[in-house]
């Protein structure tokens, strides 16, 4: 059996970083490291790939248009078969996480999404993982291979870029089996490119506003604040959509760790919890003294948000200035 | 139109302690429920069963005590139940090969719905991994499900994009929690559900192997400490103690 090493991302960024993880595993099996482009013939990107440590880039031409994990998944189930390739590290995107599913059941193979550190244990591949809504984390042996990882984006450092690094580029077109399901439609989310992992201070809205235009509140107080951004609560984003996804917070949005935290209007669920917990300082601002986030923060004031916002942005300037 | 729906029986995370000994979460006590999406899915089965007909049948792999849930799956609208106890030793993989063979031995469906992901594990997999196993076409992370007689449409929430997919029968469907609202049960709906069967499998009589692939090593509790300082006086004066608060730790500047 050959040990070799194969990451996919279909995100440039994220690719780039499975590569740093994936040449560390490749290195200490004295193996290959190998990754995949899928579409349009892309050497340039192919180029980019081996300056960040692939020693191998198979491009997949086709005309495929739109991610299908169908579609996806078969390709790769025949480089794995081509090339003897046994652990796959896929980004933990949402593309990536179902098309990793996939593949381990069409393969047969173990598979652990969402991996926050991977590595060699007793010559084993072992793997930490967040579980019970961010209580716990449950550390993940494989005693089968081939082996599937997920990792999201910001887990792993990429390798500084070297464009002397030489790699073997591979151009196959495959034949992709049939599928009955199609994409009829694909829909750019709205998005305010709003950075909340990298934020300093967040401001962040749920339930407690009444209205889409009452979240100047929060905006009059953040931009009291430096590095300032506003974040949200799943239900504000995913079913009000008062603000867009990227200002989500929480076990299936964004993981962020400002030096402070201001939750105004949100209960405290576990779930909401799971994505702000190492925040420096955190401040809830609710109107039910029994509201759980209280049990989370720091500093919580007892009130009516529309009452507390503005006079805390009054405050801070104040005291700022 | 056929409908299983894979419905997970898992501890309620909010109420979970670490044992400040060991460090590990203390999992003994704690109430079970079914995992909140898995709700929203049977939730999506019995509305397509409204304006289709047909028969819901509600799968968990659980321990014995999971036919509370089951029952209370029964209340809301399922036909049927099966519950499959976990074998002694399980994993991601045994999990939804024992989901995939149960589904084979039924045999007649249409849509498989799952839960985006589980409350307690939260990873997504089990739903895709069974098309995998079923090489049966997906469609994940449905927000709005539009079911016609030869074909489903799903809209999507894919993060950067919303993605619109149709297919054909059958298919695999994992929803998210904004799809619908899930139904409480009346009295009667929870008193009728005592007629409805559940069936026990046993996990030997679907899978020859029953090896894993994964073993979980070690479990390490996170527990998090904070000041917990509630100011409840009247807002002025909780607003200035705050500010103070704030400018001595430093987080202001
Ligand atoms: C699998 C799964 C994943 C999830 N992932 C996430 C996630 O990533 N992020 C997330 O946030 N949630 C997530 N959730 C949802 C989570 O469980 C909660 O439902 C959600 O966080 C609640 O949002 P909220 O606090 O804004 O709303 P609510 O729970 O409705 O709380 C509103 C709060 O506002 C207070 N309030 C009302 N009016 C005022 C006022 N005038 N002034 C001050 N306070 C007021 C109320 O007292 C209440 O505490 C997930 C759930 C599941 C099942
Ligand atoms: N033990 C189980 N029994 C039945 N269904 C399950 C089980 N585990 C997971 N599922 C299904 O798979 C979905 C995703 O679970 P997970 O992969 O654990 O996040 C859940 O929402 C359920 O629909």
């Amino acid at each position: 059996m050959i040990y070799m090493v194969l990451v996919f991302s279909d995100n440039r960024n994220l690719n780039i970083e499975l590569l740093s993880k994936g040449s560390e595993l490749a290195k200490e099996l004295g193996e290959k490291l190998t990754t995949i482009i899928i579409g349009k013939s892309d050497e340039e990107l192919a180029n980019e790939y081996i300056a960040f440590g692939a020693e191998e880039v198979y491009i997949a031409e086709n005309e495929i248009e739109f991610f299908k994990s169908e579609e996806f998944s078969d390709i790769i189930e025949k480089i794995i078969n081509e090339t003897n390739n046994n652990y796959i590290l896929i980004g933990s995107n949402k593309n990536g996480k179902e098309l990793a599913s996939r593949l381990a059941g069409k393969i047969d193979a173990g598979c652990i999404i969402d991996c926050s550190n991977i590595y060699f244990k007793d010559k084993k591949i072992t793997a930490e993982r967040t579980v019970y809504s961010g209580n716990a984390i449950s550390i993940e042996q494989f005693n089968s291979l081939p082996a599937i990882l997920t990792v999201s984006s910001k887990v792993f450092d990429p390798l500084k870029k070297d464009e002397k690094n030489k790699g073997n580029i591979v151009k196959k077109k495959y034949d992709i089996e049939k599928s009955s399901s199609k994409i009829i439609n694909v829909k750019e989310m709205q998005s305010e490119s709003v950075n909340v992992e990298d934020a300093e201070i967040i401001v962040s809205c749920g339930r407690g506003f009444k209205n889409k235009e009452d979240i100047k509140y929060a905006n009059e107080l953040a931009d009291t604040l430096k590095g300032k951004t506003i974040g949200c609560s799943r239900p504000i984003a995913a079913d009000l959509k008062w603000l867009s996804e990227d200002h989500w917070i929480g076990l299936s949005g964004h993981k962020v760790k400002p030096k402070l935290y201001i939750a105004a209007g949100i209960s405290g669920q576990i779930q909401h919890i799971a994505g702000m917990r190492d925040s420096g300082i955190i401040v809830a601002i609710n109107k039910d003294p029994e509201a759980l986030i209280f049990k989370s923060a720091d500093y919580g004031i007892v009130g009516d948000l529309y009452e507390v916002l503005p006079k805390l942005a009054t405050a801070l300037k104040n005291k700022i200035s | 139109m056929n409908i299983i729906v894979c419905a997970k029986d898992v501890v309620d995370a909010s109420e979970m302690k670490i044992d400040s000994n060991t460090n590990k979460p203390i999992l003994e006590g704690i109430s079970k429920k079914i995992s909140d999406i898995d709700k929203n899915a049977i939730e999506e089965a019995i509305k397509i069963k409204e304006k289709h007909g047909g028969k819901i049948t509600a799968i968990t792999v659980g321990t014995p005590d999971s036919k509370e849930r089951i029952k209370e799956l029964l209340a809301m609208g399922a036909d049927e139940g099966v519950l499959i106890p976990y074998p002694e030793k399980y994993d991601y993989h045994i999990v939804s090969k024992l989901l995939a063979e149960a589904i084979k031995k039924i045999n007649e469906y249409d849509i498989i719905i799952c839960g985006e992901a589980s409350t307690d594990f939260f990873s997504g997999q089990i739903g895709p991994k069974i098309a995998g196993l079923l090489n049966i076409s997906q469609i994940t992370y449905a927000f709005n499900l539009n079911v016609e007689k030869d074909k489903i449409i799903g809209e999507r929430n894919m993060g950067e994009n919303s993605v619109t997919t149709e297919s054909s029968y059958p298919v695999l469907v994992t929803v998210t929690k904004e799809i619908n609202e899930p139904r409480l049960p009346s009295l009667m709906e929870i008193l009728g559900a005592a007629n409805k069967p559940i069936h026990e499998w046993n996990a030997d009589s679907l899978l020859n192997d029953t090896n894993t692939k994964i073993e979980t090593i070690d479990i390490k509790g996170i527990s998090m400490e904070r000041k917990n300082i509630v100011f409840k006086d009247n807002i002025d004066d909780s607003v200035t103690k705050l500010v103070d608060s704030l400018s001595k730790d430093g987080v202001l500047g």
